[in-house]
């Protein structure tokens, strides 16, 4: 199988000690596994997230993710940018089709641009890891590596907002989307298909403005997980794994509740599944200890792992 | 964007009553806003629904009926979570997230905004965060936030959330040299050259003061 080649969008978050770096090492881990090569964009720059609205004005969005896009034509020409962050994806999303569909837009796009150095085509196509993982790799192909099925793991799959609005995954629908249940099912564990907060809004950016408000959503759908079961919630998103997890502690001291559910990303499920050590699935970053996760990943398996890389792939691979 | 208040008046002039007009060539996506045919199904999609005074549906009347003040100074805008419920919902399909934000963002500019509106200033602090290297400093954007009522409120919510600080800290998450030198761009500089011109284009094209 060719090696597949991204040209990579982590996002600030999941920066070296950023609120989301476990995601970042965790992604590595899957990566190097499926044999996917992401090459981060030289300089990238952060997008400004849905929440800079005030300070940012149309255009200066725009030509933010424009300058992103126009390193990536420039240093890794013809590979799709792929970001993990489901904000930085819906932002750039959204002003490559902005930028499509106006030539004025795009001047005025590239006028700035220039003031930079840079220049862009237009021919960068955006996409989320999620999408890389379900189109390009396949749930076959994401099965092969598995060396260690989460057996009797029961997880409930949030898939919060804009991993999933507007945009969405293809052939998925906005009240149901079903990727990652699937997923999880291909990682031998249990995915809780009735649980009903899975598109719910965590509050988002506004957790750190309206953290009551907030703290009210998050409640619900940490609340739903324990009703139906869960050990884990399992999240694409990581201002959701971030807003979901870090604030039980203040939902408990406000409520008197006793939540203590860990939230992790899908990319560390399968490093686990994949048989990485809990430090290279991440599991070492969270406030909420995945017990359950952490488990399975110390175990040790009686499997030659060399045998997996040289086992045939699928054949679309 | 240009602080609140600074603004080319005599452009405003020529709208005199009609707001909708003034909203369609000023705000983001405006030019929706006719489109409206007041269905009334956006109006149960905010996760933080009970807490607007005005629910999208009602501000995209009020903004035909040419209530300019009420919808500028309107405290409703600013809690949209970017959520998109009501635009993958919308039979009209109105932009409706990126409306809220623009007539928030343009409220903000003529300085009609809610001036203590938490996620005005929340909003301000993160684009100013992240344009100043280009990338976000996640530990000045958190203190920041503390700090933002002032001192002794700033060491109260750092108290309140040290819990929250401290776990992050200690799961490698949050890092406490981004004090002294956080991530940034290496072209900094051009960052600021090309916004500084989206800038002036933006107020150009839609008759704004120079930035
Ligand atoms: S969405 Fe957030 S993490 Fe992603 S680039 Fe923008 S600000 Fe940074
Ligand atoms: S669920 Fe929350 S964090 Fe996730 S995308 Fe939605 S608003 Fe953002
Ligand atoms: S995106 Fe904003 S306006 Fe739309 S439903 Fe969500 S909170 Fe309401
Ligand atoms: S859903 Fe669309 S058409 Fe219906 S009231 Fe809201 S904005 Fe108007």
């Amino acid at each position: 199988m060719a090696k597949k080649e991204y040209a990579f969008y982590p996002g600030c978050s999941s920066q070296l000690r950023g609120s989301a770096s476990n995601y970042l090492t965790s992604v590595n881990t899957m990566c190097e596994t499926l044999d996917v090569k992401m090459t981060p964009i030289p300089d990238w720059n952060c997008c400004g997230a849905s929440i800079s609205y005030a300070g940012a004005g149309e255009l200066s969005r725009h030509v933010m993710n424009a300058r992103n896009f126009a390193l990536s034509e420039t240093h890794l020409p013809g590979q799709d940018v792929v970001a993990t962050c489901a904000a930085c994806w819906l932002g750039a999303k959204e002003t490559k089709q902005k930028l499509d569909a106006s030539s004025q837009l795009m001047a005025e796009t590239n006028e700035a641009l220039k003031e930079a150095g840079l220049q862009y085509q237009g021919r960068t196509e955006v996409r989320h890891m999620v999408e890389v993982l379900i189109e390009d790799i396949g749930y076959e192909g994401m099965a092969q590596p598995v060396v260690k099925p989460l057996e009797g793991v029961k997880i409930a799959g949030y898939v919060g907002c804009q991993t999933n609005r507007p945009f969405g995954i293809a052939g998925e629908s906005f009240e149901n989307p079903l990727y990652l249940d699937k997923l999880v099912e291909t990682l031998g564990a249990e995915p809780l298909t009735k649980y009903e907060q899975k598109v719910t809004c965590c509050g988002g950016a506004l957790a750190f403005s309206e953290p009551e408000k907030s703290q009210k959503q998050i409640k619900d759908i940490v609340e739903s997980a324990y009703d139906h079961g869960a050990d884990v919630i399992v999240t694409p998103c990581p201002l959701c794994q971030a807003n979901v997890e870090i604030y039980q502690s203040e939902i408990n001291r406000r409520h008197g509740t006793k939540l203590d559910m860990p939230v992790v990303y899908y990319s560390q499920l399968m490093a686990v599944a994949y048989g990485a050590t809990p430090k290279a699935a991440g599991l070492d970053g969270h406030i909420i200890k995945p017990k359950k996760l952490q488990e399975i990943a110390v175990k040790v398996v009686p499997v030659d792992l060399d045998q997996r890389t040289r086992r045939p792939r699928g054949e679309n691979h | 964007m240009g602080a609140p208040g600074e603004f080319n008046l005599a452009a405003l002039a020529r709208y005199g009553n009609d707001f909708l007009a003034e909203v369609e060539e000023r705000v983001e996506e405006g030019e929706w806003v006719k489109m409206c045919m007041q269905c009334g199904v956006c109006a149960g999609s905010c996760p933080f629904g009970p807490d607007w005074e005005h629910s999208p549906q009602k501000i995209f009347m009020m903004i035909r009926a040419g209530k300019r003040d009420e919808v500028l100074a309107s405290d409703s805008m600013w809690m949209c979570t970017s959520c998109y419920n009501c635009v993958v919902r919308c039979p009209r399909k109105l932009p409706i997230t990126q409306i809220m934000h623009g007539l928030a963002a343009y409220a903000h500019r003529l300085g009609l905004a809610p001036k203590m509106q938490p996620t005005r200033r929340w909003s301000l602090l993160f684009w100013d965060n992240c344009t100043k290297t280009g990338r976000v400093n996640e530990l000045k954007l958190t203190l920041g936030l503390y700090f933002m009522d002032g001192i002794v409120a700033g060491f109260k919510q750092a108290w309140t959330l040290r819990n929250i600080g401290l776990g992050m800290l200690l799961a490698k998450r949050l890092n406490p040299f981004e004090l002294i030198r956080g991530h940034e761009c290496k072209d900094k500089a051009g960052i600021h050259r090309m916004l500084k011109k989206a800038a002036e284009i933006e107020a150009r094209k839609r008759g704004f003061a120079k930035p």
